[in-house]
């Protein structure tokens, strides 16, 4: 009984630890790799010990990216990212909030194929449309411009089943009180609605924020010119193949803050994330 | 599932749903009904005038062996990818469930993967592996690490324990089987698409088109190698799996609607 009760805390123990080494030593050898010079890096096996190159290293990937990225800072990319992942995720709940309120809160005619229409585009993601959405963006003169970057990602069938699945279990007494009241959809939207789906709101805004701020397939067809690339994309190129040598001490540094914000928004909205998550599978 | 009590009048919900409509239209079924046109069309060398030529793109692409590849590729890859991801999240909380010290550290690291990028993990891995410089590979060429060994101790180490893996077995697996079917659905979508990056970044479809998966192909077909008939054949088949994929699960999202 001993033995057993011991190692049914230790086994799980061991199992979650692995599980940590794994996620964050790849993390750490980046951060070591982030501090050293690039003879260092080069001088094979690397140390495991940080060294002092930590704040040069990052000011110049900031300031100036490295060669194969023509110089690009990556101040500059961070920012492109962070503009496309906000205008994503807000753009995402601005549109897909009022027409799941239309489609549950009213009677109108064509209103199932709306929804239908709506729930269709699950099935087509970017990458099954890849060349036709391309030439599409090229005829709006949307190559290299932040719309370019964010419109077509804008609809998003998840949110709006999403919100429809929370609105069909707001009580219909909620309903006929604000029409006891005399307010009408808009302040019934404005006043009860939108406080209500708050927790949800939340929750999907970091989903979408990921979302966006992730893409990869997108951001690398519909920019061309190095001032508007995304870090993900960034990176790519300061490791692609080449003549020159990568830079791997900048290529970690701007690993690391192409991880930290999503990460931060993970870790700061954890409780609202998960609390989302669970009350959407409702 | 419909609402008792609604609000009245067409206009006001029709202005809510316009922008949405609007999006759907412009970048959704306008480029879908694109690449079914360019599907069944064939433009010449030139690109001045196409022609109408049926299945025969389609027919092109299922007969090529370079297509049928790719798609076996794929089906292992994501399979590989959906059956990894689920066993060892699955794995990690029925673990994370039985501790009580430090289970919000353990929760918080363990999600943080989903954060970041499948493009941006490549990099931090293929730094570790580099075969000059990575700290990994170099480790394993030095110390030769029998990996039986290690693999022969974890599974000593699960096997202590019986109870609580009976347990598992008879109480939390059936009680999880329903979301890891779901799980199981998305993962694979996941694997399908949102690893182009990471192939991408990391082996370019190589070596020797090993890791050349569909949604790869498609990208490298029409804009590298600027065919786009066959690309867009590509893209229509695509979306018929997409479609079968999201048919299943909707069936089973609507089925725990109901009985919920």
């Amino acid at each position: 009984m001993m033995v057993t009760a011991r190692s049914s805390v230790w086994v799980p123990h061991a199992v979650l630890v692995t599980g940590l080494v794994l996620v964050l030593f790849p993390v750490y050898v980046a951060f070591v790799g982030s501090t050293l010079t690039a003879s260092e890096i080069l001088d094979a096996p690397m140390s495991l010990v940080p060294g002092s190159h930590l704040i040069e290293n990052f000011a110049r990937a900031l300031g100036s990216g490295t060669v194969k990225t023509s110089g690009e800072p990556v101040a500059a990319m961070l920012l492109n990212s962070l503009v496309m992942a906000l205008v994503i995720a807000a753009g995402k709940i601005l549109i897909s909030l009022p027409s799941a309120y239309a489609v549950v809160f009213f009677r109108f005619p064509l209103r199932r194929l709306c929804f239908w229409a709506i729930f269709v585009t699950l099935m087509l993601p970017v990458e099954v449309r890849i060349i036709p959405t391309y030439k599409i963006a090229a005829d709006l003169s949307l190559i290299d411009s932040y719309g370019g970057l964010t419109l077509p990602l804008v609809a998003s069938a998840t949110a709006t089943l999403l919100f429809r699945q929370f609105f069909l279990t707001i009580p219909d007494e909620l309903v006929e009180a604000a029409k006891i009241d005399g307010a009408g959809p808009w302040r019934f939207l404005i006043d009860t609605v939108i406080p209500l789906s708050r927790t949800n709101i939340a929750a999907l805004f970091v989903i979408l924020f990921i979302y966006g701020w992730n893409q990869y397939l997108w951001p690398l067809l519909v920019t061309n010119s190095p001032s508007m690339t995304t870090i993900v994309i960034g990176i790519r190129q300061m490791i692609g193949n080449g003549d020159t040598q990568t830079e791997w001490q900048i290529v970690m540094a701007t690993t690391l803050l192409a991880v930290l914000p999503p990460v931060l928004v993970v870790i700061l909205m954890q409780r609202w994330f998960v609390k989302g998550l669970v009350e959407a599978e409702k | 599932m419909e609402r008792r009590v609604v609000f009245s009048g067409w206009l006001f919900p029709v202005l809510l749903l316009l922008p949405q409509l609007a999006v759907t239209v412009v970048f959704f079924f306008w480029p879908a009904a694109q690449a079914i046109l360019q599907s069944v069309r064939r433009e010449d060398a030139f690109g001045l005038s196409t022609r109408f030529v049926a299945a025969e793109n389609f027919t092109a692409v299922l007969g090529d062996p370079f297509y049928l590849a790719s798609a076996e590729i794929t089906v292992l890859f994501s399979i590989a990818v959906a059956g990894l991801a689920l066993a060892s999240g699955l794995l990690f909380a029925v673990m994370a469930d039985r501790v009580v010290r430090g289970a919000a550290i353990y929760k918080t690291v363990l999600l943080l993967p989903y954060a970041v990028a499948p493009a941006i993990a490549g990099v931090l891995w293929l730094f570790l592996f580099n075969p000059s410089i990575g700290i990994v590979a170099v480790a394993l060429r030095r110390l030769g690490i029998d990996w039986n060994y290690l693999l022969d101790a974890l599974e000593a180490s699960a096997i202590d324990g019986a109870s609580p893996r009976r347990r598992f077995w008879t109480i939390v697996f059936p009680l999880l089987a329903p979301t890891s079917f779901f799980l199981l659905v998305v993962n694979i979508v996941y694997a399908f698409f949102d690893t182009f990056g990471i192939i991408h970044n990391v082996t370019q479809g190589g070596p020797a088109k090993a890791t050349e998966i569909l949604v790869y192909k498609v990208w490298y077909d029409g804009m590298v190698g600027l065919d786009l008939g066959s690309s867009a054949a590509q893209s229509v088949i695509l979306m018929a799996i997409v479609i079968g994929l999201t048919a299943i699960q909707f069936r089973f999202i609507e089925r725990r609607v109901h009985y919920a």
